[in-house]
């Protein structure tokens, strides 16, 4: 069990066929999670959604912000369909907001701002709240302290805290680094250090069921230090809770970033994110649904289409399910 | 009114329809049958003095009357009294100290007792006394006595001379209460009555038959109201609870009802409602101005906190007149209230919009001219030297503003509009938006509040209580600038100090004449809009109800309550 990529699929059962070459792990969990069809699917998802942010808006290049009153309420295209006096024009295809804002490149450059936001805060939550973990189940003299401390910062108000971290650090942050990467990182930081808690408490939990197995104490028997234990034997064997809790991680992120946008906590009122297309939408929602409909669609569907991701790679990446 | 009155009434309408409609829909009390108010926030309490809600202050307005009320167009009409004293008429005295007010002849409670000038002063009593929260009490500052004269004549007397005599017993916030109801309610017993409090004795149009707390009130036409003929509706329902767009569709699409109150809601969705063809809803102007207030000091981070945003920095370049000219006049003030208010909005040049009397005749601002913008800043010897859109001061400062507002979906697009105007001038704005409990919040650990003002300009909406904008207009007074140690209180935000300012508002505060109060006050006005641009208005915001097609005789009027005239509702033809 030391060496993982020989040793992995020996754990397999014995088959009759007999091994033509050597398979690599990695392509063993490819193999496993095309057998995934939502996982699949939702990995296409992603690789669209992103392509659509980070390229659509150098094909589709109109200015998100910029108002036009004159080409106001405009509707999507496919209106045309079922109502063919719907007011529009093919310079807003996917229509625009009350101010003329064109929603299609509202949703790309909302887009990127919420993915950022959204991977950056969940990796920075997974990585803090992963360590925490490991550390607490691994180390039993710092466990208690560590477990109080994420108890603590459990019971924090997450607005409040959000609120005195605005008051305290935008000024400086908006000074040194300009308006949208100050709060940029603001955010980024304050969504990443309010969301490690569940990820360290599952992890913990694991590592303390995995320390007492057999290959764990085989491991220190023959004299494998510690950080070669975690990274070898430990963190492989927690990466399925880790990547759950990823998954969820990110949703949320992207959830919170809209409410604190919301409450003018977060960016600037010109600067457009998903769940803030969304929220300045509800108002109109009857009259023009697709303006709540596609930021809704959107952020659910990458949502949805990570959580798949993350099912599909935990099959995959556990040796007792992958190959059967 | 017993029913037979009633249907007697109902059929003899419908027997003198075509008459009434001839002769201004005259006719005997009671005789259109039941009117349906709604009111989304419901009422609570039926007693003025027990209560700031606006809601329970009209809901009161049915049943009990103030001496004398304001009109749609902030004048004052007489009600109880006989007329409105003033100094010319001597019912105000000449050194302002002292108004005697005289009451109409032959008043008669609901109850068929007489009102005497005894009510008057028991009013006065009841919301002084010692140990009672009485919610008007502002109305009544300054009062030291009220005097029974004979039976229907009473003086206040004042301790300082009172330019503006008309706080007590003046609309819909004082009205008079029978002193022999409240008689045992006095001070710390007041909230106990309550009887009282859900009904009291009235000289209105209305006589409260049922009262449900928090949901529907149920009155019927008072038999001893001075008017004989009035009101035309034998009973009045006025339900409470929902909110702004059930109300709106109650009246304006199903037309279950036939009164809504402040339809607090965006312009496109009112105008779909109407198109039903059951009501129509009415707008009517107060003094709530949203506008953009100047920050004459600099906000800048890099200034050490006690220093930053106070009259020792001023700002390096919207101190300068030019550009803050500049800045109104690039706006187009028609299409911010086209896009955000509609028939509630108009646009203004003014801070004190309303009563007729004090407002200026500012339209200058109203064109928009980007040119002339331009122009005024080419003058001022702002540049873009370094050719990225944004101007510069002489010593190289580019012309960058923060703009601030609380969070709020019209005020957010009307930042993200003035932020293109201004970009057309060269002029680059960041925005930002602060939730508006902390913005408005006032606490002065805060760096985010709009008295703090860390920031170039910010916008909000502000109004005055009553008709009288002398307090209003006080508070650009030098000396009212917030700054640390006032711990950031005063109205003053943007730190404007004019000696010349502060003379003509202590003139205003020693006239007594309303004509020349009215000249002063819109002078007083143009110092800070017109002529100096630091306060820079956009829209005067209105209020809108709705009412059915079906009732007649609506004025809305937003210096009293909404249901001043009730009393000449009727219902119309369709």
């Amino acid at each position: 069990m030391t060496d993982p990529m020989t040793n992995m699929p020996a754990m397999s059962p014995p088959r009759a066929v007999p091994i033509e070459k050597a398979r690599s792990q990695w392509r063993d969990i490819w193999a496993q999670f095309r057998t995934h069809k939502g996982a699949v699917w939702g990995l296409g998802f992603l690789i669209f959604i992103t392509l659509f942010v980070a390229i659509g808006p150098l094909i589709w290049d109109v200015d998100a912000t910029k108002t036009d009153i004159r080409n106001k309420n405009m509707r999507p295209f496919y209106t045309l369909l079922w109502d063919s006096e719907a007011r529009f024009t093919w310079v807003k295809p996917l229509g625009s907001d009350n101010l003329g804002r064109d929603v299609l490149a509202n949703l790309m450059q909302g887009g990127r701002t919420s993915m950022a936001v959204g991977w950056t805060a969940m990796i920075l939550a997974v990585v803090v709240g992963t360590l925490i973990g490991v550390l607490a189940g691994f180390f039993k003299r710092i466990d208690g302290a560590l477990m109080r401390f994420t108890d603590l910062v459990l019971s924090l108000p997450l607005l409040p805290l959000l609120l005195v971290m605005m008051l305290l650090f935008r000024d400086t942050l908006r000074a040194t680094f300009g308006p949208e990467t100050g709060i940029f990182i603001l955010i980024v930081v304050a969504i990443g250090l309010t969301s490690w808690m569940q990820t360290a408490r599952i992890v913990r939990g694991d590592v303390l069921a995995l320390k007492e197995r057999e290959f764990v104490l085989a491991a220190r028997s023959i004299g494998t230090p510690s950080r070669r234990m975690i990274s070898r034997h430990i963190l492989p064997n927690v990466l399925s809770p880790i990547m759950v809790s990823a998954t969820l991680g990110l949703a949320n992120a992207i959830i919170t970033e809209s409410a604190l946008s919301f409450l003018g906590l977060g960016f600037p009122s010109d600067f457009p994110t998903w769940g803030k297309t969304l929220f300045d939408s509800i108002q109109y929602m009857e009259e023009y649904p697709e303006r709540v409909i596609w930021p809704g669609l959107c952020i659910s569907f990458t949502v949805l289409a990570v959580n798949y991701i993350g099912d599909g790679l935990r099959d995959a990446l556990d040796p007792r399910i992958r190959g059967q | 009114m017993t029913i037979k009155t009633a249907l007697m009434g109902a059929v003899a309408s419908l027997a003198l329809a075509p008459m009434a409609m001839a002769d201004g829909h005259e006719g005997e009390r009671g005789r259109d049958g039941d009117l349906r108010i709604i009111y989304w926030q419901a009422v609570s309490i039926m007693n003025p003095y027990l209560s700031g809600g606006t809601k329970d202050l009209e809901a009161a307005s049915l049943v009990i009357e103030p001496l004398g009320r304001y009109d749609p167009q902030g004048n004052l009409v007489p009600y109880l009294a006989a007329e409105i004293p003033t100094v010319a008429n001597g019912g105000v005295s000449e050194d302002l100290t002292s108004i005697t007010w005289t009451l109409q002849e032959g008043l008669l409670w609901s109850d068929g007792t007489p009102v005497t000038s005894r009510d008057v002063q028991f009013s006065w009593e009841y919301c002084t006394a010692e140990g009672g929260g009485c919610a008007q009490a502002a109305k009544f500052e300054g009062v030291t006595s009220v005097d029974i004269v004979d039976d229907l004549t009473v003086t206040v007397n004042f301790g300082a001379p009172t330019p503006n005599p008309y706080g007590p017993f003046m609309g819909a916030q004082s009205p008079i209460i029978q002193a022999a109801q409240f008689a045992e309610c006095l001070g710390p017993r007041a909230p106990e009555c309550t009887d009282a409090n859900f009904g009291p004795i009235g000289t209105g149009p209305f006589v409260v038959t049922e009262f449900r707390t928090n949901d529907v009130v149920s009155f019927e036409a008072n038999e001893n109201y001075r008017d004989p003929n009035r009101p035309a509706f034998a009973t009045a329902t006025l339900k409470g609870g929902g909110d702004a767009l059930a109300a709106g569709r109650a009246v304006l699409q199903t037309g279950e009802f036939d009164y809504a109150w402040n339809l607090q809601l965006a312009p496109e969705v009112i105008s779909d409602m109407s198109e039903g063809g059951v009501g129509t809803p009415i707008s009517a102007f107060g003094s709530l101005v949203e506008r953009i207030e100047i920050n004459l000091t600099n906000p800048s981070s890099d200034l050490e906190e006690g220093i930053r945003s106070t009259a020792e920095a001023p700002h390096p370049f919207l101190t300068d007149p030019a550009v803050r000219e500049a800045m109104s006049i690039a706006i187009d003030r028609e299409l911010l209230v086209e896009i955000g208010y509609g028939q509630a909005g108009r646009a203004t040049c003014n801070l004190v919009p309303a009563p007729a009397i004090y407002a200026s005749d500012n339209t200058a601002c109203l064109t928009q001219d980007i040119d002339r913008a331009n122009a005024l800043l080419d003058e001022a010897g702002y540049a873009d030297t370094d050719g990225d859109g944004v101007r510069e001061t002489a010593d190289g400062q580019p012309l960058s503003i923060l703009y601030q507002t609380s969070t709020n979906a019209v005020r957010q697009d009307f930042q993200a509009l003035i932020k293109e105007f201004w970009a057309e001038i060269g002029i680059e704005t960041e925005l930002r938006n602060i939730d508006a409990s902390v913005f408005f919040g006032g606490d002065p650990g805060s760096p985010d509040t709009f008295q703090r003002f860390y920031a170039d300009v910010e916008m909000y909406a502000n109004n005055f209580d009553g008709t009288d904008p002398q307090a209003y207009l006080g508070a650009y007074l030098c000396d009212k600038a917030p700054r640390p140690d006032s711990q950031w209180q005063g109205e003053n935000i943007n730190r404007f100090c004019d000696p010349a300012y502060d003379a003509m508002w202590a003139e205003l505060a020693q006239t007594g004449d309303l004509n020349e109060r009215g000249r002063i006050g819109a002078a007083l006005n143009d110092m800070l809009t017109a002529d100096s641009n630091v306060i820079i208005p956009l829209v005067d915001r209105g209020r809108v109800s709705a009412h059915a097609n079906t009732l007649g005789g609506v004025v809305l009027n937003t210096w009293d309550s909404e249901l001043w005239n009730a009393a000449d509702w009727y219902r119309a033809a369709e």
